[in-house]
């Protein structure tokens, strides 16, 4: 046993601002609790049955009353619900300076890539300070990301990517759970974040095997899976051209255009015939099975290197 | 009161004696207590897998049961107690006995339907049952997709056609209720002197007959993916998780207000009787059901904000729970206003709907929190959830339904269940209930996730706390069941009215004769009207 915590590490941005809200609903909680507690003990001590057979005076109830308790409680869950929200809302926006890490739940795992390549599972180390986004998804049910000391939880949903993000504030290790029930053992995939000091998250990201970027990975796995036969740069092959691809405005063949993000990308490599581009046939086979889930995280990153659009640099500019 | 010579009197006990008298019964009395045997027999197995939820908890490592052992404890816990226990509790069998005798009425609109619904809990009751024994179901109460469908090796189908046919008996039993408040209330009985007990089942009825049918639907799409794997949920097949989620809440949040509205019900004639006073704005209680029907309808989202689901929807969800729990909060402060300037007795019933109030008040405003969305991402799926929740069903729901089950046991039976034990048995059960549940606020607070069977080292203390609270909790549920059998032989006979209440099943004779009342009471006052009632009830102090 040894250690008995009542209340959880603060160690993101996010943490203290949580539990600012969090003391807030409490002094609300606890006051009406004492308010209908004490009304309750007070008017069956006062008002208790003296002789038997009494009859009480009629009150009809007041309207004054009831307007009075409806407004009041109405007022306050107000504020909480902006609070709230406000909170939720910057917690969905995730700084564009963040540190990208991708995620892929898996009974019973979490499998971590960073960008330089590196691979962890059921740890993530980051650096202390710097905001850190993670972009995940599962390989078969719907885990959670969970990290009680940076107060955020997101789910990992197979066939879709999703994202949540925490600027850590303290070095230190903390508890890493998966709070979606997943199967057999959900309870033993848990993990550890590791927050460390820049220099030292430095040494760690340069120690162990060197293997190369993430973008790398994803490039040899281009070629094994042949891609580039069809997709190449030049636009003379019998596909688009994936240069400058990630983040542009593709024209499809049903008229309509969609924006080239990770979850097109995605979706295109595992269901290529949902979305056709203008112009080209339907001639690309599936690749659902054929590679993983992480594998399809570096394939995205591959293409993302291969540089933006032209007219994302200028809309940036 | 009833004269001493009625020793052969007919009442709906003696009207037949062998079993099929009671198997093919129509009367709604009869069918009350089917369910009351049937529904009790599912919260001792729902209780028996909840102690070995909580002795297995007692240690971080895990060492009674297996995790797969443990996982399909916790699924079948919450199916048998949600399903087969809290939405049937109080409507089937308190609203079954009761609501067609607080109206002046005979019987409910359709007896035979009646039966028929009894005998659909019993068969989706025994497809969970065989479930249970063929080898359990590991999903969750909660069938999450693609888990559910595609990668659970467990008794999927068996259940969830056993919750599927038990949603036909509700839809029935609600279907029955609207049709009898409307067609069969007696002469002077305007719909502003129903008890509000009846207002609750109504709106609850409501709620069974247009959300029941969406669960049964997104059953049979489960149902499609996991036998001919029609790709509805799994990306795999082509399909959505996030779906089956927003398909499951529609029904599944509503189907608390299933639970709770009529133990709001019940709580009205409990404070009312036992402070003898009407209850205080009789009327916006009255509204305030049915909003809280309608409202339930529309915040099923605040159960996905971590979900993928747009941040806007967990916006627009996260208002709407807001204003659903504003009826709740009124009905509370009306509750508490009747105590005032009335005549309150301590009488059991009495002390239960203390409990209830007290309970609910916690539970509703824990309720605030996991609206809230800021502290909702970090609770939800925590142990926080589970407590605030339990506060919702245990310390509301299960209080009201026995604070009700004292209230009408001497109509039921005849016979008065012996008042001291059952005022020790409320305590042991409101103490037990919060040392069970409210550590895990904190637990919750502090990230222990749900559904773990194995837990750090640190998480201990406070499982402990809540390991030793239901055991307590356990003697005090074992109680009424000992002295209630006992009661039926040895308990003092009870008189037509013991409490002073004004509700017209207490112008009838203990037990009731076979049609309720010998001829059609005509209704002239409100509800609530103690001045009709003077002098009687017995002293309880």
């Amino acid at each position: 046993m040894g250690k008995f915590p009542l209340f959880p590490e603060q160690a993101s941005t996010f943490a203290p601002e949580v539990d600012h809200l969090l003391f807030f609903l409490l002094a609300v909680a606890a006051f009406f609790t004492l308010l209908i507690f004490a009304a309750i003990f007070f008017f069956a001590v006062r008002y208790r049955r003296r002789s038997h057979g009494e009859l009480p005076e009629v009150q009809h109830g007041a309207m004054t009353l009831e307007i009075l308790w409806t407004a009041i409680p109405f007022g306050l869950t107000m504020v909480m619900f902006t609070w709230g929200a406000s909170i939720y809302f910057r917690e969905a926006r995730p700084p564009d300076d963040a540190l990208q890490i991708y995620v892929v739940g898996k009974q019973w795992m979490w499998k971590i890539q960073h960008m330089e390549g590196k691979r962890e599972i059921n740890e993530l180390h980051i650096p202390l300070g710097r905001p850190v986004k993670l972009t995940m998804t599962s390989e078969d049910v719907i885990h959670n990301f969970f990290v009680p000391a940076f107060r955020t939880k997101q789910d990992a949903v197979p066939g879709k990517y999703s994202t949540t993000w925490f600027q850590p504030t303290k070095a230190g290790k903390y508890h890493l759970f998966c709070a979606a029930y997943c199967g057999t053992r959900h309870s033993a995939m848990t993990g550890w974040v590791y927050v460390m000091e820049p220099r030292d998250y430095a040494n760690w990201m340069r120690g162990g095997e060197s293997t190369g970027s993430l973008a790398d990975d994803g490039a040899k796995l281009f070629q094994e899976l042949a891609c580039v036969n069809c997709h190449k740069a030049d636009n003379h092959g019998r596909c688009p051209s994936l240069v400058g691809l990630f983040g542009s405005t593709v024209k499809l063949s049903t008229g309509g255009t969609v924006k080239a993000d990770e979850a097109y990308i995605r979706e295109s490599i595992l269901q290529p015939n949902a979305k056709i581009v203008a112009g080209y046939p339907p001639a690309m086979p599936t690749f659902q099975g054929l590679v993983t889930e992480e594998g399809v995280l570096q394939l995205v990153e591959y293409i993302k290197s291969l540089g933006p659009s032209p007219a994302a640099l200028g809309g940036a500019r | 009161m009833t004269p001493a010579v009625d020793v052969e009197r007919e009442t709906y006990l003696n009207a037949g004696h062998d079993l099929k008298s009671w198997l093919l019964t129509k009367d709604h009395k009869r069918i009350g207590l089917l369910y009351l045997f049937t529904i009790t027999l599912f919260f001792f197995l729902g209780g028996a897998m909840a102690t070995m939820i909580r002795l297995e908890l007692m240690t971080p490592q895990g060492g009674l049961v297996s995790s797969e052992t443990y996982n399909k404890l916790f699924t079948m816990h919450g199916v048998a107690m949600i399903f087969f226990f809290l939405i049937p509790s109080i409507p089937a069998v308190l609203g079954n006995f009761f609501l067609p005798m607080m109206i002046g009425a005979r019987d409910l609109a359709f007896p035979r339907l009646n039966l028929i619904s009894w005998y659909l809990l019993v068969i989706g009751g025994l497809f969970a049952i065989f479930a249970m024994l063929a080898g359990g179901v590991d999903t969750g109460w909660t069938f999450y997709t693609p888990y559910s469908t595609t990668y659970s090796n467990s008794w999927v189908i068996a259940t969830a056609l056993g919750i599927f046919v038990a949603g036909f008996s509700s839809i029935l039993t609600g279907l029955n209720f609207i049709v009898t408040v409307h067609r069969m209330r007696a002469p002077g009985m305007t719909w502003f002197r129903l008890p509000l007990f009846v207002w609750a089942h109504y709106a609850t009825a409501l709620i069974q007959v247009l959300g029941t049918p969406v669960l049964a639907v997104t059953i049979v799409l489960l149902l499609c993916e996991r036998l001919l794997h029609i790709g509805i949920f799994d990306p795999k097949l082509g399909g959505d998780p996030v779906l089956f989620q927003h398909m499951f809440w529609f029904y599944s949040h509503p189907a608390v207000y299933i639970m709770v509205l009529p133990a709001m019900g019940v709580i009205s004639e409990l404070v009312s009787t036992f402070s003898r006073k009407p209850i205080f704005g009789y009327k916006i209680v009255a509204f305030s059901s049915v909003a809280i029907a309608v409202l339930g309808f529309l915040v099923w989202g605040h159960h996905l904000f971590v979900s993928t689901q747009s941040v806007y929807a967990g916006m627009v969800f996260s208002f709407l729970s807001y204003c659903v729990a504003i009826p709740s909060a009124i009905k509370v402060f009306n509750w508490t206003a009747t105590l005032y300037k009335g005549s309150i007795s301590y009488a059991t019933p009495m002390l239960y709907a203390f409990g209830f109030v007290g309970l609910f008040t916690i539970g509703g405003l824990t309720g605030l929190f996991v609206a809230c969305l800021g502290i909702d991402v970090h609770v939800t799926d925590t142990y926080f959830v589970v407590a605030h929740f339990h506060y919702i069903m245990v310390g509301g729901a299960i209080m009201a339904y026995l604070g009700g089950l004292h209230y009408w046991w001497p109509k039921m039976t005849g016979r008065m269940y012996p008042e001291m034990w059952a005022r020790l048995s409320a305590g042991i059960i409101f103490l037990g209930f919060n040392l069970t549940f409210f550590p895990q606020f904190i637990l919750g607070y502090l990230g222990m996730p749900r559904r773990y069977h194995v837990y750090p080292p640190e998480f201990q203390v406070l499982n402990v706390m809540s390991t030793a609270g239901a055991s307590v909790l356990a003697v005090g549920y074992l109680m009424p069941m000992i002295y209630f059998i006992w009661s039926l032989r040895y308990g003092k006979v009870a008189p037509d009215n013991p409490w002073g209440a004004t509700g017209l099943e207490w112008k009838t004779a203990s037990p009731p004769p076979l049609h309720n009342f010998d001829e059609t009471p005509v209704v002239t006052h409100a509800a609530y009207d103690y001045s009709t009632v003077t002098g009687e009830g017995i002293d309880f102090g």
